[in-house]
């Protein structure tokens, strides 16, 4: 049990995979202006990230190992998870408009996306468990989450300030990313694993 | 357009990363020294060079409901290539690089010219194209990560270029090192945008 709570507190906060690992930016930078979209964003990967994670064990242990096909996992998963999101779309958009219409536009930017594919990458090549694998999403997602949502009221703020003409847009944007990411520094080695 | 203008456009107008902003996750993921900047870039080159190929070579037989699954088989297939040789061939630098070769597959910018130019235009351009931007690409790696290294470590390619005076801030080597001088990079690519833009003005007045 204590391991499972380790390997998510890393996973979320001490290795967070935006701040530390630099997975998932094109998202974090590009969706990070509103708080409201920031938070829709962070659950959807989460609960993407964590589907498609078991998803992908079952595929890698079951199907790759056994056959001894692991240098196709690239291949493999990138194909598994972008037809998985396609599916999980038409499925909510049958099931839940209502989500839909919240989360529809996000899952697409999702299908092909960095965190969303390396952290099932990072599980298989550790070899965790099926728990384990779920515990590293989950964590990894709401890192994913806190790093947006701190982000985006960052951001927010910043409209008003006045920044040098140059720095405007993405360059400040960098700069707060870079403070944060110098915040989250302080987390590091607490937790080895 | 000719084709010299497709080829360098990728280099500065259009620079991958400080332009479009695009595939950041590598540009500050492996850029803490030149050598693993280089590989990185040179990948890349590689890869979106060879997909811009095929995707010429296969544009009219692709139906265009199915093309983007299509495209990503050919980059996963095309980025697995690369692993192996590398692997085989440079083990120390597949060793550093790690999971960041794996996520070559999802660099939108592979995808994007894909999409966007070797999609409608023969193999020839779509060739120039993705040398373009795969030089625009490596170059800002090699900016990036030469920055770092020298500041962080007083070195270049692994030579020591500072004296013993030099007491590097590890900053630099260090996540929070590599937003920060992105950040400012990009700041200066748009300082350099608005005067040449400045100079094309002028120049009609005249």
């Amino acid at each position: 049990m204590t391991s499972y709570i380790l390997l998510f507190v890393s996973a979320a906060i001490v290795n967070n995979f935006v701040l530390t690992r630099f997975l998932g930016l094109c998202i974090f930078f590009g969706v990070s202006k509103k708080l409201d979209a920031s938070i829709g964003m962070g659950m959807a990967v989460t609960s993407v990230m964590t589907l498609s994670s078991m998803l992908a064990w079952a595929v890698y242990t079951f199907v790759l190992v056994p056959l001894g096909l692991t240098f196709l996992t690239t291949v493999v998963f990138v194909l598994l998870i972008a037809s998985f999101v396609q599916l999980l779309e038409m499925l909510i958009k049958k099931l839940a408009p209502v989500l839909y219409g919240m989360w529809g536009i996000y899952l697409l930017l999702i299908a092909t996306n960095c965190i969303v594919l390396g952290v099932p990458l990072l599980n298989a090549e550790a070899g965790y468990s099926f728990g384990m694998s779920v515990v590293n999403a989950l964590g990894s997602g709401v890192g994913f989450a806190i790093a947006m949502i701190l982000m985006s009221s960052i951001r927010e703020k910043l409209e008003i300030a006045d920044v040098p003409e140059p720095l405007q847009g993405l360059g400040i944007a960098f700069l707060v990313a870079g403070m944060l990411s110098l915040a989250f520094l302080g987390f590091s080695g607490m937790i080895a694993i | 357009m000719n084709l010299w203008k497709i080829f360098s456009r990728g280099i500065l107008e259009e620079n991958p990363i400080f332009v479009l902003a695009l595939s950041l996750c590598p540009a500050l993921a492996v850029t803490s020294s030149v050598a693993t900047a280089l590989t990185m870039g040179l990948t890349v080159t590689f890869v979106i060079t060879m997909n811009n190929v095929v995707v010429s070579v296969i544009r009219k037989l692709v139906n265009p409901k199915v093309r983007v699954p299509v495209y990503i088989t050919s980059i996963a297939t095309i980025v697995t290539l690369a692993i192996l040789m590398l692997e085989a061939f440079a083990p120390e630098l597949y060793q550093s690089l790690g999971i960041y070769l794996n996520l070559v597959v999802v660099f939108a910018i592979i995808l994007a010219r894909a999409e966007s130019f070797a999609s409608k235009n023969g193999v020839l351009p779509s060739l120039l194209d993705g040398l373009g931007m795969g030089a625009g690409f490596t170059l800002a790696m090699i900016v990036v990560g030469a920055i770092r290294e020298l500041f962080g470590n007083g070195s270049l390619l692994g030579v020591q270029i500072l004296g013993t005076w030099y007491n590097p801030p590890l900053l630099f080597i260090m996540a929070p090192g590599a937003f920060i001088v992105l950040g400012y990079l990009v700041g200066a690519m748009k300082i350099y945008q608005k005067k040449k833009e400045n100079r094309e003005k002028e120049r009609e007045h005249v």
